[in-house]
Formats: C-alpha cells, structure tokens, sequence
C-alpha cells in the first residue's frame, strides 16, 4: 500500500458527485470509492455495488435467538425442573412468547450490527485512509487509484473537473 | 437537478450550509463549558449526591425507609419505574418509527431523545434493583444454573419477561443510539487534535464514509428501525402486564397495552420537549429545533393524550359495564375514595390540559410548550400511582384498608433519579453531538430556505 497513488475529487454538492461518478464510470475509470459526510441515495448504485443484504444477518442471528429462546425455556420449565402449578402444562407456550420475541429482537439486532462493523473492518483500533479530512464535513470525494486505470493522471483529472469537481489532489499512501 | 415540494416545511432555518452544520454542533463539543452548563452541571451532581446518599442507606436500613405498609406493597418505587420507562420510549418512537415513516424532522431531535431514552431506562432499573429491598441479590432474576439456588427463573411470569425486556431494550438502543453517533463522531475526529483525536478516533471506529459502508449503514438502521419499532410496543405492553396478569380489581384489564403504550409515547415526548427547549436555547440551537419541530411534537402529545383519556373512559366503563362489584368499586374509588384528588390531578393534567393544543397559537408557544410538558409528565406519574396506590390500599378485606402516606426514603430515591438523569444528560449534551449532523445535512436540501432557492436559479 506504501506506493499506491491516488487521485482525489473533491466536489461541493452530492448530486454533482453522483453524476460525476456515472459520468466519469461511463468513460471506463474505475473508482476505488467515493466517501461523503451523509448517505446519497443511489451512490451505491452508480459505483456498481450489489444491493446491501444486512438483512440476512439479521434474518440468520434473529431466527438464531429465537429457537436459543425456545430451547432455554423448554428445557428449564419442561425437562431440567418442571413445576406443577395448580395442574397445569409444565411448558405453555404462549407465556414464553415475550422471552422468545425478546431474545429474537436482541441477537437479530447485535449480531447484524457486529456482521456490519466485522464487514466494513471497523472497530476502536482500525487505521482508516482518509483521502480529504473535510469528507466528513461538507465535502463529496471521489478516490480513483491510479494504477489500476488505463488512463492517465491528467486525462482523469480533467474528467473529474468537467464533471464537476472543485478541487482534484493527488495522495499517496 | 433536486425538486422540493413548495409545500414543504422548513426544517433548518437562515439558510445553514453543510459546513454551519458541522460548526454549529461541534462548537458545544469542542470548546471549553459555559458557565451556564457548569452550574445546571454541578446542580445536577449536588441532587445525584443527595439521592445516592439515600439510596445507599434505603440499602443498608432496608425498604422501611418507605411508606409501604402490609396493604400497599408497591407504590413510589414502582410509579417511578413504569414512569421512567415510559419516558424512555419517547427515544426509540422517534428514531425508529418517524425513521419508519420517513419523518424528516426527526433529524434534529433523536439523538438528544435516543440520549434520553438511555438515562430513563437507567434510572427505572434503579427502582427495580432497589425495591428489591436486597439488591445484591438481584442476579435471582436471571436464568442462572441450579447451583445458584434451588430453582431456574418462572419464565411463566410477567416479572421474569421485564427482566428481559427491560434489559433487551436497554442494550439495542444504546447499538441503536452508537450506530447513530459513528458518522458524528469521525466528523469530530477529522476536526480535532492530539488526545481529542485519539478518543473520538477509538469511538469513530475507523469511519471514513465510504459509499459501500453508508448503503449497509443505511440497511443496518432501517432494519435496526424495524427491530425497534415493535420492541418499544413490547416493552411497555410487558410492563403493563406486570398489572394485567394478576388479578387485583383495577389491574386486571385487556385494555392495559395499549393504553400503557399510548401513555409512555405521551410522557415522552413531554420529557424530549422538555430537554429541547432547554437544550436549544443553552447551545443556540434555534434554527435546528424550530418552532416547526416543538408544533408537531405537541400535536403527537395532543394525539397520545387524546388516546391515554379514551382509554381512562373506556376502563371506567368497561367497570361498569362487566358487573363485577369489585372492579366498579377499584374504579368508583379511584374517582372520589381517599385518593380522589390524585385521579382528578391526572384527569386534569393528561387529558385536558394537552386539548389547548388545538389552537395553534398555544401550540407554537414556547413557554406554554414548556410548562405543558411539565404538566404532563406530572399527570403521567400521577397515572401510575393512581393505579398502583388507589387499587392497592383498598383491597378485599376492609380490615386491613390503609392510606399511603410518603417518607423521606420515597422522596429522596425519586429525586436520586432526576440527580442522575440531568447529570448524565448533560454529561451526554457536553461531549457528543446532541444533533445528528450526518442526518441534518441529508435532509438540508429538501428542507432548508437556501438549498430550494440555490436549485430554481441552476435549474
């Protein structure tokens, strides 16, 4: 990573930078990725990204917690200790429903989370690149590395100033 | 090019940009405090000191320090709990259910009301630990191993689902209210220096706002949303049942969930209006939290309390209506027995008061805003001690009917509790961002004076 360069975009407004990055895909650069201070709808979908599919962790952890529930109150109310009260069923099933949807909600939720963190490599001590500190602001930037483009430097720098871009810089990291 | 509606609502006033944005909020997190926020700050600490103070020796001297005698078993401890829990909803219902429905003046107000939510949980689960009367033992209520004792949990009974309720809910709004924060908190990071840095760097967790990690955060919070939305129902229908499954006169009604829940969305958006209206002045916040934003949440105070005196008419009726003596006499009782003017303190505050919100003029004032949230959120206690007290001290044997009467011990936990939730809070508003800045700006274009104008002239 020492030696990989890459140009920087730097726009002022999210809708310019989402067209720019349809544009300038259009023209065959590919982008390593664009990075704003707020979610741009459909940026994903002009970076070409597949749709995201949190959803089925949270499905898989959820359903997880569920029969977790289910075995945790079957086995102690109905196998490990039953206790007879007044006759009755030993494992009613509709009293163990808030322990099920309790423990369902918990995991689907945690373990979606953490596959979100594990997925995208954050946590307390990961080093991100930051290509422009202002990203997080009020700027929309486009990150292009350079050696995996045909194109040259200057002929993508020009590119991102016809579509758009206020600034263009060159980092190295 | 980005079209608004003409009818749509300005929600950012005098034309912010993304970067007024940015400073606006992160001044109150970088600079030095306000002498303002030093004395409500140390304020707060004096009152948590008190409070704690007591609640050590409600520990050491044992719950005689209430006013509990052999007829009412449950009274302040179990008022402040379900009141506390009910505030604590207000967080979740406007983050994920406005998320839900695609609010869009949440933005300004659920991180300072998911904040909230936190310190209100906490401070209800004090009051279980401490009714407990022997609070170390309190790890009973988990499913521990018989090694433990002789016995696994009752997972039939309503105390052991509060447990877990209680403590699910805790934990996913505090994800909830993180996953919130990281792109604020890496916002901060970028801007600060030294030991600062390192700090929010850690808690920032390496975000760096990248189009693939905003889709999936995008995806992990509509999903976190839907989680939510149906576990801040159970919550407080779990709590009602608490009530609802035992079969004291007054307790024991169907109509307890949904009128519990109606009744903790009341009290908390009394509670965030509350917070706002300060918090929005002490940190010149104005043009984030307008006059827009403190309207509609009091037409939803208008609507809940609305919904919460149906329900009172509708128990009252229901009482009547079953023919069972002793529910029309829990219910004649609460309304002209000893404990009448409790009833008609939440009659009063719950339902009547919140009607002057029809007219608009009441309804965009701020100081009447102010002390008609107070207003509320008294009648909201009052409404669970109605129910706990007045169906309590007048049970089936007319020999053993009783009065309560608070102590010293009643008054000082209750006040422990607010000790910790302002202190906490403004903990909270001092070092965190009590506005989420990322959603803001997604919604400055749509909603702001300057962006529409901006777009007609390109356009």
């Amino acid at each position: 990573m020492a030696d990989s360069k890459y140009l920087v975009g730097v726009f002022d407004d999210g809708d310019e930078l989402l067209h720019a990055v349809e544009d300038i895909r259009h023209q065959g650069v590919k982008i390593h990725e664009a990075f704003t201070p707020f979610a741009i709808h459909g940026l994903d979908k002009a970076l070409g990204y597949s749709f995201p599919r949190m959803g089925v962790a949270a499905f898989l952890f959820g359903i997880t917690g569920t029969l977790c529930a289910l075995l945790l109150t079957f086995w102690t109310m109905g196998v490990d200790w039953p206790i007879n009260v007044g006759g009755k069923n030993f494992f009613p099933f509709p009293t163990n429903i808030p322990i099920v949807f309790e423990l369902t909600v918990l995991l689907a939720a945690f373990g979606m989370s953490f596959t979100f963190f594990f997925m995208e490599d954050l946590g307390p001590t990961s080093k991100p690149i930051i290509f422009d500190v202002r990203s997080t602001d009020d700027k929309f930037v486009v990150a292009i590395d350079l050696a995996k483009n045909k194109l040259s430097e200057t002929e993508i720098s020009k590119l991102l100033k016809e579509s758009g871009a206020s600034e263009v810089n060159v980092k190295e990291v | 090019m980005h079209v608004v509606s003409p009818i749509r609502e300005t929600l950012v006033l005098n034309g912010k940009t993304y970067h007024d944005v940015t400073e606006d909020i992160c001044k109150q997190v970088e600079g030095k405090p306000t002498k303002e926020w030093k004395i409500v700050f140390g304020i707060s600490v004096l009152v948590l000191l008190y409070g704690t103070a007591w609640v050590f020796w409600t520990w050491w001297e044992g719950l005689g320090v209430w006013g509990l005698n052999k007829t009412v078993g449950w009274a302040w401890d179990i008022t402040n709990f379900v009141w506390w829990v009910g505030i604590g909803h207000a967080g979740t219902l406007i983050s994920a259910v406005l998320l839900l429905f695609r609010q869009k003046w949440r933005t300004s107000i659920n991180r300072a009301a998911e904040a909230m939510t936190i310190f209100a949980v906490i401070c209800a689960a004090s009051f279980i630990v401490m009714h407990m009367g022997r609070p170390w033992l309190a790890y009973f209520a988990l499913p521990l191993p018989n090694t433990f004792g002789s016995l696994w949990v009752n997972f039939n009974s309503p105390l052991v689902w509060d447990v877990f309720a209680i403590s699910t809910y805790f934990s996913v709004s505090c994800l909830f209210w993180y996953i919130g924060l990281i792109p604020d908190l890496a916002t901060i990071r970028d801007r600060a220096t030294g030991t600062r840095k390192k700090v929010y760097g850690a808690l920032a967790i390496g975000w760096t706002g990248g189009a693939k990690a905003w889709a999936r955060y995008e995806d992990v919070s509509l999903i976190l949303a839907g989680l939510s939305t149906p576990l801040v129902l159970s919550v407080h229908t779990i709590v009602s049942f608490d009530f609802a499954t035992s079969v004291i006169p007054g307790w024991h009604t169907t109509i307890f969930p949904p009128y519990f829940v109606a009744g903790a969305i009341f009290s908390g958006f009394a509670m965030v209006q509350n917070l706002m209206l300060v918090t929005r002045v002490v940190y010149k916040l104005e043009d984030y939290v307008t006059l827009e934003h403190i309207s509609l949440m009091n037409k939803i105070i208008t609507l809940t309390g609305s919904v919460v005196g149906i329900a009172y008419i509708t128990e009252f009726f229901i009482a009547a209506y079953s023919g069972v003596e002793y529910e029309q006499y829990a219910f004649i009782n609460r309304a002209t027995g000893p404990l009448w003017w409790s009833y008609w303190a939440m009659m009063t505050c719950n339902v009547l008061s919140p009607q002057l919100f029809w007219f608009k003029k009441v309804r965009e004032n701020i100081l009447v805003s102010f002390i008609m949230a107070v207003v509320v959120n008294i009648g909201m206690w009052f409404e669970r001690f109605v129910i706990i007290v007045t169906s309590l001290h007048r049970d089936y044997l007319p020999s053993s009917w009783t009065y309560f009467t608070p102590r010293m011990g009643d008054i000082s936990d209750y006040i422990f509790s607010f000790g910790f939730f302002f202190t906490a809070f403004f903990l909270f508003s001092k070092f965190l961002p009590v506005i989420n800045m990322a959603e803001v700006k997604s919604v400055l274009k749509s909603s702001s004076e300057k962006y529409p104008e901006k777009k007609k002239v390109t356009a």
